[in-house]
């Protein structure tokens, strides 16, 4: 009932007058309600619960995300090669 | 961005944070993890080995069929064995043990119970079979909440008659407050449902976090996101500081999903509610109102009040309450497996002890 993972929305379409959509997992297409994401896009994932679209995922914030911990990896990797002053203890991470 | 999973699971990452908690951590800290997606994702990547062990973790109450009270179940079993009836449900909640027989145990006796993926399936088998009466098994937390609005409203509007929900809705924050009221509470910090909020946004959690002084890291379901949720929390509580922060961004706002928010109010309103194996708890659930009290299936099929029987060895109540693990059950992998369960948390695909049984060698 709580599906986890996002999916992708293929297609857009109506039925008995809601907004509905064709959503991607890998392979495996569900028909989604997209009444409560109605700005959604083509293209754009969603997180889905018991067949109702809930959120539109926000690209940038993921994006984000995925930057500051690539930027943590390389910090920690400049330490280990010892190519940076060592972090004093109490100096928390970027 | 190519499908927001892989790229949540890079374990050079999950080391890191790993290591950067390993750093920070000077003091024992008992951590409650809300949601049973994140149980599984925790116990399925072997985050909970992988912390220092000053930190525990305890799994929270977030399995929506695991909280689901027996009556709900033997109600539903009651109406599903009528012959006029179509009783649609989640697959999840088919095994589920009632009182004495499980909602499959009802259809091999004849009655005529169907899996449905949305509760949208539902209302169409209702238009489909309009001499036959249709339920729905309505239960979840927040995020099924607004699917399960829609459906009523969307019968109402049709004038469906033979269409009604068995309702069990349950509201997360509610049972938030409710363990760290109780006298044997150990949660100190609480990575919270990032779907629930998702739907509801922050604002609940904030007067959580300073009534209680307790942080709170609203967090993804990746096995990375919780690392990094877990990481949020440990800084907090090492520096005394007790806010709510959002680590889902991506899917959270602020304010959460306002369309979804006002079809859920407009349809259902808030009351007291019972959860399986802990009790009852005020304004943790949701009723329909008044007005789509005709879509109320316990008021249509009068199957209000009945008295019900829990397997005596089960420890569930106390495993949903964080005060005991799956593994510390003497019933557990012995009496109490998924093919035969004894309590809903070896069930689902979001109990706790379903998912020590499936990834956990014991």
């Amino acid at each position: 009932m709580c599906l986890a993972i996002p999916g992708k929305l293929i297609a857009i379409y109506q039925n008995a007058g809601l907004k509905m959509g064709q959503v991607d997992y890998d392979g495996t297409v569900s028909q989604v309600c997209l009444e409560y994401v109605p700005e959604i896009e083509i293209g754009q994932y969603t997180v889905v619960h018991a067949g109702f679209a809930l959120s539109i995922l926000d690209e940038e914030e993921a994006v984000k995300t995925l930057e500051l911990w690539q930027e943590l990896l390389a910090k920690a990797d400049q330490l280990r090669d010892g190519s940076e002053p060592a972090r004093r203890d109490d100096e928390p991470l970027p | 961005m190519s499908r927001y999973l892989d790229e949540f699971r890079d374990p050079a990452v999950a080391r890191l944070m790993l290591d950067e908690i390993t750093r920070l951590v000077t003091r024992p800290w008992v951590i409650m993890e809300v949601c049973g997606g994140q149980t599984h994702a925790i116990v399925r990547s072997g985050i909970d080995q992988l912390l220092p062990p000053h930190i525990s973790l305890v799994h929270g109450p977030g399995c929506p069929v695991c909280v689901t009270p027996l009556e709900i179940i033997d109600q539903a079993i009651a109406i599903a064995k009528m012959p006029e009836v179509i009783f649609t449900s989640f697959g999840d909640m088919l095994r589920v043990p009632g009182s004495e027989r499980d909602l499959l145990t009802a259809r091999s006796e004849g009655g005529d119970v169907r899996i449905v993926y949305s509760p949208l399936d539902a209302l169409q088998i209702a238009r489909d079979n309009p001499s036959r009466q249709v339920v729905f098994l309505a239960i979840g937390f927040e995020t099924t909440a607004p699917g399960n609005a829609m459906v009523v409203a969307q019968a109402a509007s049709e004038g469906l008659r033979n269409f009604s929900i068995l309702v069990c809705h349950v509201l997360v924050p509610p049972a938030m407050r409710a363990l760290l009221d109780s006298p044997g509470n150990r949660v100190q910090g609480y990575l919270a449902a990032g779907h629930v909020c998702t739907v509801m946004g922050l604002a609940e959690y904030e007067a959580i976090a300073a009534g209680y002084r307790v942080p709170i890291v609203v967090t993804g379901l990746e096995s990375n996101d919780i690392l990094e949720g877990l990481l949020l929390l440990i800084r907090q509580l090492e520096s005394g500081r007790h806010e709510v922060e959002n680590q889902y961004a991506r899917s959270v706002r602020p304010g959460g999903n306002p369309a979804a928010r006002a079809m859920v109010d407009r349809v259902f309103m808030v009351k007291d509610q019972k959860w399986r194996g802990i009790g009852l708890m005020p304004a943790s659930g949701l009723a329909l109102r008044e007005e789509f009290a005709a879509f109320d299936a316990a008021q249509r099929f009068a199957v209000a009040a009945m008295e019900t029987h829990e397997a005596a060895e089960c420890i569930s109540g106390l495993v949903l309450q964080g005060l005991q693990r799956p593994d510390q059950c003497p019933a557990f992998g012995e009496s109490c497996r998924p093919e035969h369960p004894l309590g809903a948390t070896m069930v689902s695909s979001e109990g706790a002890c379903a998912a020590y049984y499936r990834y956990k060698k014991l």
